[in-house]
């Protein structure tokens, strides 16, 4: 992992103390709740419909047991016990006082945590591989990358106040888990055939009430000019994103209007201009980022535990959660292990202290101390020996954090909703729970598959319902809760944009309807096909006709 | 009372402002120096000029800073307006007047000019600043040295996070 030099901690303690300024200006009453507000929101800091909420950056979603830990001890101390995980890999506290903030602030700068640009107009938290270092499919380490577009990030004096928020993603792998294409940048490493390391860089894509897939920009940039390269789409987008209306001032506004060759035109003009070679990092600094990342001192082990094959023979609820929620290592007698989130009634990516302080203990106890948070709202432990699993899994169990749910029907992304968002038009975890509450048989789990359920309080889609397998938004319908289902989406690789299924549902049909288009696809479905094949297969007919049929 | 903070060497203090803005519909003034819009600098600058008059051009965050290519020599002043703070145009339209085009004169923030806004402001090249928030050049110079570390290069001199680790 990578430490915080004397340089980064400075940062941190800078703007812990900048913070504490602001506060004690408006607990004063020297300046009022107007003039406060583009301040705090300059630290992640929201007044919510309770209480202020506080997102706390976990940057590229990697953790250490110790942040972990003090997560946990923040939650307990200043909210009520537990932390709310998001889809861009942050922690977001509930319950928090305005008093309160900067000496969590403090807390969390001593273990390296903050909460810059986790709100506001600017470049937020970098998303990367959840199983980066970890997974064999990767050509590169995306964390290095994530690490340099932090630094660069950060304090921007020219990108701290762009027409919108602006939102990266890396990867390294062929197989998507950053949802790479929903995002304003999204990054992913490749080899070219001269074996030279370079960005596929796809620009434009993002939610919210007008979505769009990114489009590529370049094919293959050479990874060592990332920063200049961005520092030039940044520029473009800066100066000529729209300002008038904050609904049509994302980057994929003005990729859509100008089309992608013109914005192209525009972005390599502006880079041909730039100084390269002074933005840019240096090569010994580079050296320096991913020394903090070299390959850990993993043990030679034989690709097969005999421990812990006749353990999982033994005990099929360890059996279940092998098959679902492991997932392979580059090194043999290792393990990803997914913590799932997404118990049974549980709000989709809480976690209370102790969870919190267990999987920190874990992390520590038996995956080299790397713990990551994933775009779907789950936790990770990317190191475990398989010979370790066995007792992994019974510490996960005991703490309700071994639900064997990874990609499945019941590992749904939802947004906060109405139960604590301001802008909320509906609920959005009880749905969740609701479905939850069909699917209650991990057998029929299984057999449906993969199965991707994304669910939106509002048109903003922070839930990325428009990527989901089956997506759902919550709508306004004079004062009442109705959502829209949509079809087909994906955030992955395959990425694409669900369609409408038909007129919005009450409250009380979602989940029933949920539960028909899963009978639907498992009616028509053909070998081995997800839901999202069987979808893109035989179209949205079946499924609305089996929805709507009784209504008829 | 002077209203105008200008930034040398790392220090801020209150400056004298002899120049004069000059709205878009307002008649110039017929002596002393004056900030004209950018829409009305072509037409009207060289007359001024040739009365041995400094002038001064004014750009709203829309205008294009390629535009001053041709007056860079003749402006005493590049006044760069933040129509609300977070507006943020003007700092790429600094920078590349720092960076691109070489320009060394007073480059100034005007419009809704906050102090939190101070060292992203100096960092991109402003050296010149109408506050609107009442703050005094001590308090400006706080914020714009707060940070003890930046890590990108921008249009100051300040060296990044990536230099310092070498030294
Ligand atoms: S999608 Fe809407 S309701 Fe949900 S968190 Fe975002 S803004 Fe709030």
């Amino acid at each position: 992992m990578y430490l915080y030099d004397e340089i980064d901690r400075d940062m941190l303690a800078d703007r812990a103390s900048e913070f504490r300024g602001q506060v004690a200006r408006r607990l004063s009453g020297e300046i009022t709740e107007d003039q406060f507000k583009p301040l705090r929101l300059m630290n992640g800091l929201y007044l919510q419909l309770h209480a202020y909420m506080l997102r706390v950056s976990v940057p590229y979603g990697s953790l250490s047991p110790v942040q972990l830990r003090a997560l946990a001890a923040v939650s307990r101390k200043y909210d009520k016990g537990y932390g709310h995980f998001t889809t861009r890999t942050n922690i977001q506290f509930h319950w928090i006082k305005l008093k309160d903030t900067p000496d969590i602030l403090d807390e969390l700068a001593t273990v390296g945590l903050h909460a810059i640009q986790t709100s506001g107009n600017c470049i937020r938290n970098i998303t990367a591989d959840p199983y980066a270092g970890a997974t064999a499919d990767e050509v590169d380490d995306p964390r290095v990358w994530s690490e340099v577009l932090r630094q660069w990030s950060t304090f921007h004096p020219e990108f701290s106040f762009l027409p919108r928020k602006f939102k990266f993603a890396v990867t390294a792998s062929p197989k998507d888990r950053t949802a790479a294409k929903a995002h304003d940048i999204g990054l992913v490493l490749r080899r070219n055939r001269d074996g030279v390391l370079g960005f596929e860089v796809m620009v434009g894509g993002g939610m919210g009430r007008t979505p769009h897939i990114a489009s590529t920009i370049r094919e293959h940039l050479p990874a060592d000019h990332l920063l200049s390269y961005v520092e030039a789409v940044l520029r473009v987008y800066n100066r000529h994103g729209r300002r008038d209306n904050m609904y049509k001032a994302r980057i994929k506004i003005l990729v859509a209007s100008l089309g992608i060759d013109e914005f192209r035109r525009q972005v390599d003009a502006v880079w041909a201009l730039i100084e390269q070679g002074e933005i840019d990092l240096p090569p010994s600094e580079l050296a320096r980022i991913r020394a903090a990342f070299a390959p850990l001192n993993f043990e030679s082990l034989p690709a097969i535990s005999p421990t812990f094959e006749a353990e999982r023979a033994n005990n099929p609820a360890l059996a279940r959660f092998a098959r679902n929620n492991l997932r392979p290592h580059k090194q043999p007698g290792y393990a990803i292990v997914e913590v799932s989130l997404k118990a049974p009634g549980a709000t989709p990516g809480d976690a209370t202290a102790e969870q919190m302080e267990l999987i920190a203990d874990l992390g520590e106890r038996y995956s080299l101390g790397d713990v990551r948070v994933t775009h779907a709202q789950n936790l990770v432990l990317p190191h475990v020996k398989l010979d370790d699993l066995p007792a992994v899994h019974a510490a996960l169990a005991a703490a309700k954090l071994a639900t064997p749910n990874i990609d499945l029907v019941t590992d749904i992304i939802a947004c906060p909703g109405l139960d604590y968002c301001a802008l909320a038009n509906a609920r959005a975890i009880s749905v969740a729970q609701d479905i939850g509450e069909k699917f209650t048989s991990p057998d029929k789990a299984e057999l449906i598959g993969e199965l991707k359920i994304k669910i939106s309080g509002c048109i903003n889609a922070c839930g990325h319902h428009h990527v989901g397998h089956i997506g759902i938004l919550g709508v306004d319908k004079k004062g009442e809760e109705f959502y829209q289902l949509t079809l087909g989406g994906s955030g992955a690789e395959d990425a694409s944009l669900g369609e409408m299924l038909g007129p919005a549902l009450a409250y009380d049909r979602v989940a029933g309807a949920v539960e028909t288009l899963v009978d639907t696809y498992l009616s028509v479905r053909v070998g081995d096909e997800r839901f999202l094949d069987t979808f893109r297969r035989v179209g949205v007919a079946p499924f609305k006709e089996a929805v709507y049929a009784d209504a008829h | 009372m002077p209203t105008l903070i200008k930034l040398a060497g790392g220090t801020a203090a209150w400056a004298d402002d002899d120049f004069v803005m000059v709205g878009l519909e307002d008649s110039v003034p017929l002596s002393g120096k004056v900030i004209l819009p950018l829409s009305r600098y072509a037409a009207e600058a060289p007359a001024i000029l040739a009365q041995g008059r400094k002038v001064g051009v004014r750009l709203e965050g829309a205008d294009e800073v390629e535009a001053l290519a041709p007056f860079l020599a003749d402006l005493s002043v590049i006044a760069l307006e933040f129509s609300k703070f977070r507006d943020g145009r003007s700092f790429s339209s600094a920078r590349l007047l720092r960076e691109r085009f070489g320009y060394r004169g007073e480059i100034r923030a005007v419009g809704e000019v906050l102090r939190e806004l101070a060292a992203f402001m100096m960092r991109c090249g402003f050296d010149a600043f109408e506050p609107t928030d009442g703050s005094t050049p001590e308090e400006w110079a706080a914020t714009v040295h707060r940070y003890r570390h930046v890590y990108q290069r921008a249009a100051d001199s300040r060296a990044p996070a990536f230099v310092e680790r070498e030294a």
